[in-house]
C-alpha cells in the first residue's frame, strides 16, 4: 500500500524548467549580443499606412546609422500612446486629429494650422512629447459611395447625400459610429440619417461597398483601396472633419538625447503628398507587396537614400506562388513564432493552473468559492485590448503584459472546473472517508482531487485551447508569436500573411489538445478513466 | 458498573426550527447490538453520527467507550469507530485491497496490506481475486461486504452501519444480514445499527430503539417490544410492519 502519488507535483516542475527556459530565448525577435548604441524603438499602430510609416522611419534611422528595434502592430491609440509615454518606444506615425480629439479629447477644429499648434503645445506639456513637422500628406475620412450611384443621383457633396441618406445604407467601422467627428458629426452638420447603420471592419468595407451590400462607407482619403474600385469620394462642405495631418511623434528624451534621430526623422516632414501616400499603400494594400520593399523603393523616390543594387533583389511581388511555398520559404521564422507563441500560452497557461487549481482548492465548500469563482469570470468580458491597454503603466509593453492577460482570461475555466469537480466528486465516498477518520486535507487530495481530476483537466484543455487562440493578442503589444503575421496580414489585407499565422496557430491548438488529453489520461485515476 | 460501548445523555440537536434530537439518551453496553428503527426524519441517522462527530450536538453529551466526543480529536475518535454507510462509500479511485486498507493506513499499521487480506477473507471476498478489482466492478451485495471489511480491518470494538442493507435487493440482503451476524457473534462487536426495516431490527439486534420526531419511543429486546409496545406509535409501527405476534412465522 503506498501512498498515493501527487502527480501535480511533475507539473510544478514542468512550470519552473518552462519558467527558466526564458522565453526570450525562444523564437527571440532579436540578436542577443548587446548593441553599443540602444537601439531607436519605432512603434506603429495596428494598419496598413502606420506599418509603412513607421517602416520608413525605421529605414531612415538605419540608413543614418542608427540601429532600430520594430514594434509594429501595436493594438491601437489606447497602446501605442502609453507605451510611447512609458518609454516603450521612442516614436510611432500620429495623426494631428487623433491627437487633438481622442487623446486631448478637445473639441473640433476645422484649420490645420492651429490643430497642430495645438497638439504640439499640449502633448509637449502634458506628456512630455513633440511632435515633429508633419509629413506632408492628411489622412481623413473620405466618404465613398460607387461612382455609378453618384452619377446617377448626382451626388458630389455630403450635404448632396444627406437629402438621399434615408434611402441609404450605410457600412461604417465601429469607431466612427462613435467618435465625435464621425457619424455623431454627420448627423448633426448635415442632418445625415441613413435607413441602416451596419458596423463594419476596416478589411472587408470596401468589398461591401462595391457589392452593393451597403452604398456608403467611411474609407480613409489615403487609402491604397480606393482606387481599386470606381469610388467617388463625398467632399465634406461643411467642414465636419478635423485635419488628420500625419507626423511622426517622438519622447521628448529621445529629441534630448539623440537629437540625430530626430534630424534623421525630421528628413520625412514636407516630403510625402497625398497622391504618393495613395500609391504606396496601394502597392502596399493592392499589390501585396512587402512592407519594407515599399519602403525602400519610397526612400529611394524621394532621394533619400541611394540606389542600392544589393538590397534591390527584394521579391517584386508577394503575390505570386501556392501558400505551401509561401509557408515553406518562411519555414523558420514560423517556426521561432509557434515556439514563441507555445511559450507564451505555456507559461501563463501553467501560471493559471498553479493559481487556479490551489485557489479553487482554498476555496473549496467555503461561502467565498461562488463570488470569487463569478468575478474571475468577469475578467472574459473584459477585451483583450481594453485589458492590455490597463496593464500598460504597470507593465509596459512586450512578454509580461501578454503572459499577464494569457494568465487572467485562461484563470476562469480553470477555477470554475476545480471548484465545480471538487464540490461535485462522489458525495458517498468522501463522507465515508471523513467518517473513518482521514483529515481534510487527506479527503481533499486522496479523494476530493483525483475525483475531481476529470473535471479539472477539461477546464485545463478548455484554457489551453483558448489560450493558444487568445495568444495572438500578444502581437498588439509587442509581445511576438503568431499574432505578429497575423495583426500585420490584416492590416495589409494580405490574407496569405494572415493565413501563415492563422494556419501554426490553429495546428498548436490541436496538438495542445491532443497532449493535454494524453496528460488527463494520466492524471485521471484508472477507475474513473 | 462497566463502560458502555456508546452512551447519549440528553442530547439535542436542531437544524434551524427543526428538532432532529430532542434530548435523547441512549446507552449501548460492550458487545451489544442496537438497532434505531423509525421514519425517515425521525432521528436515527443524526443520533448515529453524534458518536463519531459528524453531526455536532447543541445540548447534552456522549461518549464512546468512555471518551466524551465533545474533547475527543474527531479524526482519532473515528478511526477507532467502524463505519458502514447505505450505498457502501467505497472510494471509486481505489482498489478494494486500497479501500479494506484505509484506517490501517490511516492509523500507520505496517501490517496494513495483511489486515486488509484477512478482513477481506472474513467477508467472503478472497484478497487474490477481489483485491485488485475497482468497486465498480463489484456486485452491490460485493461492494457491501467490502465496506464492511473496510469497516472491521482495523479491528475496532464499535461499528456504526447506517442503513447497511438498505439499498440491497432481498436474497443479497439476507445473505449480507447473515455475514453480519456471524462477524458479530465471532468478534463480540458493539454495533449500532440504524435500519427503517423491523425485520432487519428483529433479526440483527439485541435491542430495538424507536426513535419518532427526535426522541425515542420505546427501548427493549424485540420480545420485549412485541409483548408490550410502549406507545400508540410503537404498536401501530409493529402492526404496519406485521411483526407482532403471529406474524413471525
Amino acid at each position: 500500500m503506498t501512498r498515493p502519488r501527487h502527480p501535480m507535483a511533475a507539473l510544478l516542475v514542468a512550470f519552473a524548467l518552462l519558467v527558466l527556459a526564458d522565453g526570450t530565448r525562444v523564437g527571440a525577435r532579436q540578436p542577443a549580443p548587446a548593441a553599443p548604441q540602444r537601439p531607436v524603438v519605432v512603434g506603429s499602430k495596428p494598419f496598413g499606412e502606420s506599418y509603412l510609416l513607421a517602416e520608413l522611419f525605421a529605414q531612415i534611422l538605419e540608413a543614418r546609422g542608427m540601429p532600430v528595434t520594430r514594434r509594429f502592430g501595436l493594438g491601437g491609440t489606447e497602446i501605442a500612446f502609453p507605451a510611447l509615454r512609458q518609454g516603450a518606444i521612442d516614436v510611432f506615425p500620429e495623426y494631428t486629429g487623433t491627437g487633438l480629439l481622442v487623446i486631448l479629447k478637445a473639441p473640433l477644429v476645422a484649420d490645420p494650422g492651429v490643430v497642430f499648434d495645438t497638439v504640439s503645445r499640449e502633448f509637449a506639456s502634458r506628456y512630455d512629447l513633440r511632435w515633429l513637422a508633419p509629413l506632408g500628406f492628411e489622412n481623413t475620412y473620405a466618404m465613398s459611395v460607387r461612382t455609378e450611384m453618384a452619377t446617377r443621383l448626382g451626388l458630389r457633396t455630403l450635404s448632396d447625400f444627406a437629402k438621399v441618406s434615408g434611402e441609404m445604407r450605410a457600412g461604417f467601422t465601429a469607431d466612427f459610429i462613435g467618435l465625435p467627428d464621425g457619424l455623431p458629426g454627420l448627423r448633426a452638420a448635415y442632418g445625415l440619417a441613413p435607413r441602416t447603420v451596419n458596423a463594419l471592419a476596416p478589411a472587408v468595407k470596401y468589398r461591401a461597398l462595391a457589392d452593393g451590400a451597403v452604398d456608403i462607407i467611411d474609407a480613409y482619403s489615403t487609402d491604397g483601396l480606393l482606387s481599386r474600385f470606381p469610388l467617388t469620394v463625398l467632399t465634406d462642405d461643411k467642414h465636419v472633419f478635423p485635419p488628420y495631418d500625419a507626423a511622426a511623434m517622438v519622447r521628448g528624451t529621445l529629441a534630448r538625447e539623440r537629437p540625430a534621430a530626430v534630424v534623421a526623422l525630421s528628413e520625412l516632414s514636407g516630403r510625402i503628398d497625398v497622391t504618393r501616400m495613395r500609391a504606396w499603400n496601394a502597392r502596399l494594400e493592392v499589390n501585396g507587396e512587402p512592407v519594407t520593399v515599399v519602403a525602400r523603393d519610397a526612400l529611394i523616390e524621394l532621394g533619400l537614400i541611394a540606389l542600392n543594387p544589393a538590397a534591390a533583389t527584394g521579391a517584386s511581388s508577394s503575390q505570386s506562388g501556392s501558400l505551401a511555398a509561401y509557408l515553406w520559404a518562411r519555414r523558420a521564422s514560423l517556426a521561432a513564432m509557434s515556439a514563441r507563441h507555445l511559450w507564451l500560452a505555456g507559461v501563463s497557461l501553467l501560471a493559471a493552473m498553479v493559481v487556479g487549481i490551489s485557489g479553487g482548492m482554498a476555496l473549496n465548500r467555503t461561502r467565498w468559492a461562488e463570488p470569487v469563482t463569478r468575478g474571475v469570470g468577469l475578467l472574459q468580458t473584459v477585451p483583450g485590448i481594453a485589458l492590455l491597454a490597463f496593464m500598460l503603466p504597470v507593465l509596459g509593453i512586450g512578454t509580461a503584459p501578454a503572459i499577464a492577460a494569457l494568465f487572467l482570461y485562461s484563470l476562469y475555466p480553470i477555477v470554475r472546473n476545480t471548484v465545480t469537480g471538487l464540490r461535485e466528486a462522489d458525495r458517498g465516498a468522501i463522507e465515508a472517508a471523513e467518517a473513518l477518520g482521514m483529515t481534510a486535507w487527506q479527503v481533499l487530495t486522496w479523494v476530493r482531487v483525483p475525483l475531481a481530476m476529470p473535471m479539472i483537466m477539461a477546464g485545463v484543455r478548455t484554457a489551453a485551447v483558448i489560450n493558444v487562440g487568445t495568444a495572438t493578442l500578444a502581437a498588439f503589444v509587442g509581445g511576438g508569436g503568431l499574432g505578429d503575421p497575423i495583426v500585420a496580414g490584416l492590416a495589409l489585407a494580405d490574407s496569405r500573411m494572415v493565413l501563415s499565422g492563422a494556419i501554426p496557430a490553429a495546428l498548436l491548438a490541436v496538438v495542445v489538445d491532443v497532449t493535454l488529453a494524453w496528460v488527463q489520461r494520466w492524471l485521471t485515476p484508472r477507475a474513473l478513466r | 458498573m462497566a463502560t458502555p460501548a456508546l452512551e447519549a445523555s440528553a442530547v439535542i440537536k436542531r437544524y434551524g426550527a427543526v428538532t432532529a434530537l430532542d434530548a435523547v439518551s441512549l446507552q449501548v453496553a460492550h458487545g451489544e447490538c442496537v438497532a434505531l428503527v423509525g421514519e425517515s426524519g425521525s432521528g436515527k441517522s443524526t443520533l448515529l453520527r453524534v458518536f463519531n462527530a459528524l453531526t455536532r450536538m447543541d445540548a447534552g453529551t456522549a461518549h464512546v467507550d468512555g471518551r466524551d466526543v465533545a474533547t475527543v480529536d474527531p479524526v482519532t475518535l473515528r478511526r477507532a469507530v467502524g463505519y458502514v454507510p447505505q450505498d457502501g462509500g467505497l472510494l471509486p479511485h481505489w482498489t478494494v485491497a486500497r479501500n479494506a486498507a484505509l484506517v490501517p493506513v490511516l492509523t500507520g499499521r505496517r501490517d496494513s496490506e495483511a489486515l486488509a487480506a484477512a478482513a477481506l477473507e472474513s467477508v467472503g471476498l478472497p484478497p487474490e481475486q477481489f483485491g485488485a478489482r475497482w468497486p465498480h466492478e463489484l456486485s452491490g451485495g460485493q461492494r457491501q461486504r467490502v465496506a464492511i471489511a473496510r469497516a472491521l480491518a482495523a479491528g475496532p470494538r464499535i461499528v456504526l452501519l447506517d442503513e447497511p442493507f438498505g439499498a440491497l435487493d432481498a436474497i443479497t440482503r439476507s445473505d449480507v444480514q447473515e455475514l453480519f451476524l456471524t462477524l458479530r457473534r465471532r468478534t463480540g462487536l458493539a454495533a449500532l445499527l440504524v435500519t427503517h426495516d423491523l425485520h432487519e431490527a428483529f433479526l440483527c439486534a439485541d435491542r430495538v430503539a424507536v426513535m419518532h420526531a427526535g426522541q425515542i419511543a420505546q427501548i427493549a429486546t424485540p420480545a420485549e417490544l412485541t409483548a408490550a409496545p410502549g406507545t400508540p406509535y410503537v404498536a401501530a409501527l409493529l402492526q404496519r410492519a406485521r411483526v407482532g405476534s403471529g406474524a413471525s412465522a
